[in-house]
């Protein structure tokens, strides 16, 4: 099968004439219509791929192509692709099609990467199975009666089932490491302001980041060498200094010093987990790193903070969707403007739903200062104990997710059981720290991702940590 | 004792683009919805993008108000549903959390009062609503989205008005002063809006909105203090409210919604990270500052000897003063500075004569020349000014058009002979009595079409009467 390769051997081979773009996407699609019906990883397929694969293809032979020869690549369906869908998992921009392509999409295309289509998310990425999808759920590759966490459960999916060769997910609590570890990919956020969130319809605008989902990290790094750096028309994004990724990315991690944060080995994750996790950190010290334990007391009530800044951000960003500029058909007469837009918005689903009345709530006037102020104030104590622990150590790691893949409708009735699923990957989020989910174990069928966090903008040396723990790992493959 | 506040909104419209975007500052010539762009219609997935040009613009303006700039300038998202807000929350500032706002504490003088400036905002327009009949009884509600996103400046001001004539002479000064600092057009429709607060002895804050002009605003003043003080006679108590100016009665009214229990929801707007802004800029922004309108007055009157009131009219006006700093040298000063703020001024007096006007500096310096040379009499001389307004000829063409050169003294002895022997009834009257010999002299101008020198043609009647 074509399709079983990484990102960058598809290139390798597409350069050498091996297969053409086109053959390749063929396969792709063939793919993508046997698995559809039950892993359900896309909500709209780009019915012009073909079409762009031929004249990517004919770019190909005159040799003006870009460096990414036309591989197939799949977007979260919250990154706007000008004239296509744009639906975020959402009834109320289940008909938006986006008129301008974000920051990212302009950069592939200008490097010849092709859409292959829209992935499948929990409802304006809340959520972390995506089973809050407004258009049903996806499902784990690696059994399909399982989660494969969320938010970005589509492009996890897509990138595992070999439906795609990488996607393009955003990640505001773990949305992109959570079901990269469910799916057994990698999956990164990378430093707040590296990535142009440029056209990735907010959620928590101060904290969440795009990131790849791709097979290997080498993927992740060439990647990165496209999207990344500065974007005018993103004021938060930073100066990576044209950085190359890719360049030194087998440099080795001989005398780093890696910190095993305690909080996230303790009560609360699997024996499971904390085995695989174990055997990663002897994996890094035998290639020379020095082993510590790093105590973040303030991690404990992240969780807390994280849902209190999110529900807050996305009360107000979500505010704009009224149905009076675009939405959805329904006639705007003989309603006053409050009635309008409160039946308008009756369409959200009920995470969303939920999450909306807590941002209603805890930054209101009289409850600030206990819950919204208090959360600003731990998410700075916890930055504050990061940035100490970076002065003692050049990296964190703890497991991606505290627990394995669970089965869907296991916990969608228990919202606070499914938060703390967060557990380990919001610090990331809250912090400003890169972090990458590595795949590390199968254990009883299900997939087992390591984490890893750096300093801020110290992205080139994450990956090269992240290549080292996937270095000879061998993994079993999907059983699809 | 009566304390009136205000709060003023004045678009930065000498700005190219929005604050977040590049649609045009300047949206009025747009057809409706025209003049959007994902940005400032707030598609999902756009982001702010400031402009920078904006943040100088207001700083410099709060530099000019006396305030203190001040380390970090932060934005906050003010949250409220809306049809006019695109994103249903507008991005302004806050001072809540310490002062991140352009400036604060500031001051101006007015007459011998000084009036303190509480704090200067920058933050964006929303859309206009248009509304078929009045807003109380209108079936279908229109919204413009062309002004969205359009920069604007808040001003607040202490409590410091002690009647509304002083709001007055306020708003005129600041007025000037935007325009002077070339940050603004506040005679623009809709450019500068003020809203005002007031309260009489020992009674509660009311606020009026609404106010279409600042013509009303003294209005509203008057009528609010007068309600107030009306109530307080009859011990009624005054509730502490909004009230809305209601245009066609001429009275203010309880807003039906409490606006003062609105909870916006104030939070960091994470899209626009805070800026810091280098005091080698602050400094480089004072220096690049426009000449004061007090110092440009100061200078008039001890430079050119120009008289205090004229001064005054000159250096108040940009576009006075632009003309004069554009025409005048060491020689001309005086005389350039009567002919604008006498002559001129009747013929530019609206925004609209001002932009059709074909003016130009050397119109006026062409004009003083000519009249110090005696090549054109001063009635003439406001023929011509008109004429260069309308046509931007230059002064010759002019003078050869209308023929209006100064008639010579044969040809003129000839028109006062020709006048003393039509009006003997006149000319009785000035030999009784030389004072009504001005009637004759009068007559003479008619007949030269203001082409005859009025010193030279008293002289002839005098010679010839007596």
């Amino acid at each position: 099968m074509k399709i079983k390769q990484s990102l960058l051997e598809y290139i390798d081979n597409v350069k050498n004439g091996s297969f053409t773009c086109e053959e390749f996407v063929l396969e792709t699609l063939e793919q993508i219509e046997k698995h559809e019906e039950i892993l359900h990883s896309y909500i709209s397929i780009n019915n012009k791929a073909i079409e762009d694969a031929k004249n990517i293809d004919k770019k190909i032979k005159s040799g003006e192509a870009g460096s990414f020869y036309g591989a197939p690549i799949s977007i979260k369906d919250n990154i706007c692709i000008k004239n296509s869908k744009t639906t975020c998992a959402s009834r109320i921009l289940e008909d938006f099609v986006a008129p301008y392509d974000a920051t990212v999409i302009t950069r592939l295309k200008n490097q010849d990467a092709l859409f292959i289509g829209k992935n499948n998310l929990d409802e304006f990425a809340m959520g972390l199975t995506t089973e809050f999808s407004s258009f049903g759920p996806s499902r784990n590759p690696w059994n399909s009666e399982y989660v494969p966490g969320g938010s970005s459960g589509g492009s996890a999916v897509a990138v595992s089932a070999l439906e795609c060769l990488a996607s393009l997910g955003s990640d505001t609590g773990g949305s992109v490491r959570n079901p990269a570890s469910f799916c057994s990919v990698v999956g990164y956020k990378p430093s707040y302001g590296l990535i142009s969130r440029y056209g990735l319809i907010s959620y928590a605008n101060s904290i969440e980041q795009i990131g790849p989902l791709t097979r290997t990290v080498k993927d992740t790094a060439f990647l990165l060498n496209t999207i990344a750096g500065l974007d005018e028309n993103d004021n938060t994004t930073i100066d990576n200094h044209n950085d190359d990724y890719l360049a030194e990315i087998d440099h080795g991690i001989e005398g780093k010093k890696i910190g095993i944060i305690k909080q996230m080995m303790g009560e609360g994750t699997s024996k499971e987990v904390v085995d695989a996790t174990n055997e990663a950190i002897s994996k890094l010290e035998k290639q020379g790193a020095q082993i510590q334990d790093i105590n973040l007391e303030t991690v404990d009530y992240s969780v807390a903070a994280y849902y209190t800044i999110t529900a807050t951000e996305a009360g107000s960003n979500l505010a704009r969707y009224d149905n009076l500029r675009y939405g959805y058909d329904f006639p705007l007469e003989g309603y006053e403007f409050n009635s309008y837009i409160s039946k308008a918005r009756k369409k959200f689903g009920p995470e969303v739903t939920r999450r909306m009345i807590l941002g209603g709530f805890v930054p209101s006037a009289g409850y600030a200062g206990r819950y919204f102020l208090k959360a600003m104030k731990v998410k700075n104590k916890l930055t504050r104990e990061v940035n100490e622990a970076f002065k003692k150590v050049d990296l964190l790691i703890s497991p991606t997710v505290p627990v394995q893949p669970f089965k869907i409708g296991e916990k969608i009735e228990d919202p606070i059981a499914l938060f703390l699923v967060d557990f380990n990957t919001v610090t990331a989020n809250l912090t400003g720290k890169p972090a990458i989910s590595v795949p590390f174990k199968v254990t009883n069928g299900l997939p087992i991702g390591i984490q890893l966090m750096a300093e801020h903008n110290e992205d080139k040396f994450l990956l090269q940590a992240a290549y080292s723990l996937e270095k000879d790992t061998k993994l079993p493959e999907v059983p699809l | 004792m009566t304390k009136i506040g205000l709060e003023i909104h004045c678009q930065l419209t000498k700005l190219n683009s929005k604050l977040f975007c590049s649609c045009k500052a300047d949206y009025r010539e747009f057809e409706p919805n025209t003049n959007i762009c994902p940005i400032c219609m707030g598609l999902p997935g756009s982001l702010p993008r400031l402009n920078q040009k904006a943040v100088e613009k207001a700083t410099t303006i709060a530099l000019a108000l006396s305030c203190q700039v001040p380390e970090k300038i932060a934005f906050f998202r003010k949250n409220y549903f809306y049809p006019d807000l695109p994103k249903n929350f507008q991005i302004t500032q806050l001072n809540v959390y310490g002062p991140t706002s352009i400036g604060e504490k500031g001051m101006v003088n007015v007459e011998d009062k000084e009036i303190r400036i509480r704090r200067i905002q920058l933050e964006e327009d929303p859309g206009r609503l248009i509304y078929e009949g009045t807003s109380e009884k209108t079936q279908i509600t229109l919204v413009d989205y062309n002004r969205a996103g359009t920069p604007l400046v808040e001003i607040v001001t202490e409590p410091d008005f002690d009647n509304p004539k002083q709001v007055r002479i306020f708003l005129n000064i600041l007025s000037d002063l935007l325009e002077n600092l070339g940050v603004s057009e506040p005679t623009l429709e809709g450019a500068m809006r003020a809203d005002g607060n007031v309260s009489i002895e020992n009674g509660p804050k009311v606020e009026i909105k609404n106010i279409g002009s600042f013509h009303d605003l003294e209005k509203a003043l008057h009528f609010e203090i007068t309600r107030q003080e009306s109530l307080s006679s009859r011990d009624i108590p005054i509730a502490q409210e909004t009230r809305h100016w209601d245009d066609r009665r001429k009275v203010t009214v309880s807003a039906r919604t409490k606006e003062e229990e609105m909870d916006y929801r104030y939070f960091p707007e994470g899209d626009i990270p805070w800026i810091k802004i280098a005091d080698a800029r602050i400094q480089k922004l004072k220096e690049d500052m426009p000449e004061s309108i007090s110092s440009k007055k100061q200078r008039y009157v001890t430079q050119f000897d120009i008289p205090p009131q004229v001064a005054d009219v000159l250096s108040s006006d940009k576009f006075y003063s632009d003309l004069f700093e554009k025409s005048h040298d060491e020689k001309n000063a005086k005389d350039i500075a009567n002919l604008i703020t006498t002559d001129l001024m009747g013929l530019v007096d609206t925004r609209e004569k001002r932009e059709q006007s074909k003016l130009k500096p050397n119109h006026l310096q062409d004009l003083v020349s000519a009249i110090q040379a005696s090549r054109i009499t001063r009635t003439s001389a406001k023929t011509a000014l008109q004429e260069m307004v309308k046509s931007g000829k230059s002064l010759e063409e002019i003078i050869k058009d209308l023929d209006l050169g100064k008639s010579d003294e044969g040809e003129l002895e000839k028109i006062v002979d020709e006048v003393i022997s039509q009006e003997t009834k006149a000319v009785e009257e000035a030999k009784a009595n030389p004072q009504t010999i001005n009637y004759l002299v009068g007559k003479v101008m008619q007949k030269t079409k203001g082409k005859a020198d009025p010193i030279i043609t008293l002289e002839l009647f005098k010679k010839k009467l007596s």
